[in-house]
């Protein structure tokens, strides 16, 4: 079957004066219905501006210079088709309908998606009729659903409430919901519970994991929570520098992961047989500047594997495929082992 | 072993938000916000504060800033020179502004705390300047001093927060509440927007921090790994009340609420053999508009009898130093978190 969205050898780049900062710089991944694919890496790898491309809400002076965004349409004569949303106008009529119908976001800034000036339930309800024809009472008792749904305690009051007078996960809920309240095909979280306590965390794990065994929805689901991601994704996408530097099936990817930088990444969270107040495992260093040019390894310097190894400064970046499913782009493993 | 000196001592501490309704905005209920808090927080030790979100939480921290004036308690603060200790509760906005610099605060939200019309060098040189620590050449050593300290790069000084990602503002604004040295920082989930290598940095640093210059934190946070890691001490609350307070040891092993043991068999893994059974809990989660009668988490326990919907549990000391408000703490025997975090 073909998948509900594909992203092709996708590049964003920012033209600052500084130079060209290669946010996102060659991804390509696939999410099917009703599955889950867990983004990690490192902050500024280049994980939200992949969502904000697929909305098509990059922020000027950002732009998408290459590739595709393939999302299966099923048009209204019953014939299936495929809309490159990356040539899309993002101001066209088609491209609002898209967002938030179709294709919804969780932003990772829950204070700067609502307004200040309006209550969270008429944020919602103004969400629902913008993209369904139904009457205010009915997208009333909707969003009152909906919040309930995300764990929001007497929600037919709490719609009430204006953004600051909710705690920092109530916020986050209430995004959650907004983002639901339309029953999109593909959502995009981007770190959706992170403010959240663990049991409500849970919740909505469960809650997606239900919508989406219901509804077929598929989800990109982006954290830097690994148990998170571990407990929701089918698969998990390890981004770093704007590329994927290893794709897997979720129990290949934390059981045997083969990429020294995801093997870096789940070493630094402190586990239960962690020394308590021992130094965690850092990665030295910090991601390169994104408007530097690099040719090889974009992880060379900072990974603990290669030891200066010119192999890894030399050989272009490339994803390779090692299994089923299963693709790394790291020297050691696919040139020299 | 002489304890530390208590820097801060939070007494029954209480917060009520009014609710108001219709056109002559009268007053028709309040939102219990934080019910009855007390706690100890001792110079250079880390205070956890965990609970469910909406429980009160960042509404605790920042009574403690001064910027909400609790409804009713104390929140005595020992300045550091010496002088008699101070109740934060109860003071003039001019008195809290020299206190200010001791008492600093990590927010939630990155990108709601930092002005976006400053660069980063002078949202980290503003609290410098303010408090005539430094200024010229040394004011600029120790801007770079602190950039460099949170692991960003000096080419990053005159950017505008915009034009960072979510951990590298978090970066920027802990950088700006280490700058003046405080005594106390009260950091209000200062990592859950930070990717995990990073914030294995802001630990490693804030530990390094602690042990050096023996700052004390109020360590708010949801990831029960990291208050493990972190904290000595750890307070539990639930809808606006404290359920249980105990050192972390003893407290991960063995808790004695129910909810306690709810929130550790709910923490993610990425390591399913180690997951055991989740708790989940039925039914809404407390209303702080109108908490349940009795002990609050009653209607979600799955303990619970029929005394519990009457009667408010008191906060007991089962062992030392361990309080508990459950009136079977002592005869349940609930598990504890095997599963934290990931291990490879
Ligand atoms: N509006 C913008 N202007 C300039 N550069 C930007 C802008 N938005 C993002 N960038 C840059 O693009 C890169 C990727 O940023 P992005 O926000 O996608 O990171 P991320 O992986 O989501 O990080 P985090 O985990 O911290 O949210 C970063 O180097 C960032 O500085
Ligand atoms: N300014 C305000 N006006 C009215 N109610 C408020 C205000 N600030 C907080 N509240 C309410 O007080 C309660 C506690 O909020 P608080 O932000 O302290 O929770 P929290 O424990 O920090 O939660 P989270 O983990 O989600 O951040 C919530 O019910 C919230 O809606
Ligand atoms: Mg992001
Ligand atoms: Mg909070």
């Amino acid at each position: 079957m073909v998948p509900t969205l594909e992203v092709q050898n996708l590049r964003v780049h920012f033209m600052l004066d500084e130079g060209v900062v290669r946010a996102v710089d060659g991804v390509t991944f696939s999410v099917r219905d009703g599955k889950t694919l867990g983004i990690v890496g490192e902050s500024g790898s280049g994980k939200s501006v992949i969502g904000q491309s697929i909305l098509r809400i990059v922020p000027p002076p950002g732009r998408i210079v290459e590739g595709k965004i393939l999302l299966r349409m099923e048009n209204e004569d019953g014939t299936k088709g495929r809309l490159d949303l990356a040539q899309l106008d993002p101001n066209s009529r088609q491209a609002r309908s898209i967002r938030g119908r179709d294709v919804a976001m969780i932003f990772q800034e829950p204070m700067n998606s609502f307004s200040p000036l309006h209550t969270v339930g008429n944020q919602i309800i103004e969400a629902l009729r913008l993209h369904s024809d139904v009457s205010k009472n009915e997208a009333r008792n909707r969003a009152i659903e909906m919040l309930g749904k995300v764990g929001i305690p007497r929600p037919e009051h709490r719609i009430e409430a204006y953004p600051h007078q909710l705690s920092g996960g109530m916020r986050q809920r209430a995004m959650i919901a907004m983002a639901l309240v339309c029953n999109p095909r593909v959502l995009i979280a981007d770190e959706p519970t992170t403010a959240l306590d663990v049991t409500i965390q849970a919740q909505i794990v469960e809650l997606l994991k239900q919508l989406q065994e219901e509804f077929g929805m598929a989800i990109l689901f982006i954290s830097h929570n690994l148990g998170v991601v571990a407990e929701i994704s089918h698969d998990v996408l390890v981004v770093y520098f704007g590329r994927v530097m290893e794709q897997a099936p979720v129990d290949v990817l934390f059981r045997e992961p083969l990429h020294p930088y995801t093997r870096a990444l789940l070493k630094s969270v402190p586990g239960i047989d962690t020394p308590v107040r021992s130094k965690l495992a850092t990665i030295d260093g910090t991601i390169p500047e994104p408007s530097e040019l690099i040719p090889g390894c974009p992880f060379f310097g900072r990974c603990d594997q290669c030891g200066g190894d010119s192999v890894c400064q030399d050989t272009p970046y490339v994803l390779t495929k090692v299994a089923e499913n299963h693709s790394v782009a790291c020297p050691l493993v696919c040139v020299a082992g | 072993m002489s304890e530390a000196q208590v820097l801060l001592e939070v007494k029954d501490l209480k917060k009520h938000f009014p609710i108001h309704r219709g056109v002559f905005k009268k007053v028709v209920g309040h939102v219990k916000a934080v019910d009855g808090v007390s706690f100890r927080l001792r110079a250079g030790e880390t205070l956890g504060l965990v609970g469910e979100s909406g429980c009160g939480k960042t509404t605790v921290g920042r009574m403690i800033m001064g910027a909400y004036r609790p409804t009713s308690g104390n929140v005595w603060f020992q300045p550091p020179n010496g002088q008699p200790r101070i109740d934060l509760a109860d003071i003039r906005p001019k008195q809290m502004k020299p206190l200010r610099r001791h008492i600093q605060m990590v927010f939630q939200d990155p990108f709601a705390s930092l002005n976006p019309r400053m660069t980063v060098r002078q949202i980290l040189a503003e609290p410098l300047v303010v408090n005539k620590v430094a200024k010229g050449r040394e004011l600029e050593a120790r801007v770079r001093e602190l950039v460099e300290l949170v692991g960003l790069k000096l080419i990053h000084l005159n950017r505008y927060p915009h034009a960072f990602s979510g951990g590298q503002r978090q970066r920027i604004s802990i950088a700006r509440a280490m700058a003046l040295y405080p005594c106390v920082i009260v950091a209000d989930e200062p990592t859950s927007a930070l990717d995990v290598s990073v914030q294995a940095q802001i630990v490693n640093l804030s530990l390094e921090i602690q042990d050096k210059i023996g700052v004390a934190y109020l360590f708010i946070s949801h990831d029960l790994g990291l208050v493990r890691h972190f904290s000595k001490k750890i307070v539990l609350m639930y809808v606006g009340r404290v359920v249980e307070y105990a050192p972390a040891e003893p407290l991960f092993a063995r808790p004695r609420h129910p909810y306690t043991e709810a929130l550790m068999s709910n923490v993610p893994s990425t390591r399913p053999e180690m997951v055991g059974h989740k708790i989940i809990l039925e039914g809404d989660p407390a209303d702080p508009i109108n908490p349940p009668s009795g002990c609050p988490f009653h209607p979600r326990c799955l303990y619970a009898e029929e005394m519990c919907a009457t009667v408010e549990p008191p906060l007991m000391e089962v062992e030392p130093e361990h309080l508990v408000a459950c009136h079977f703490a002592d005869v349940l025997n609930l598990t504890g978190c095997d599963a934290l975090g990931c291990a490879v």
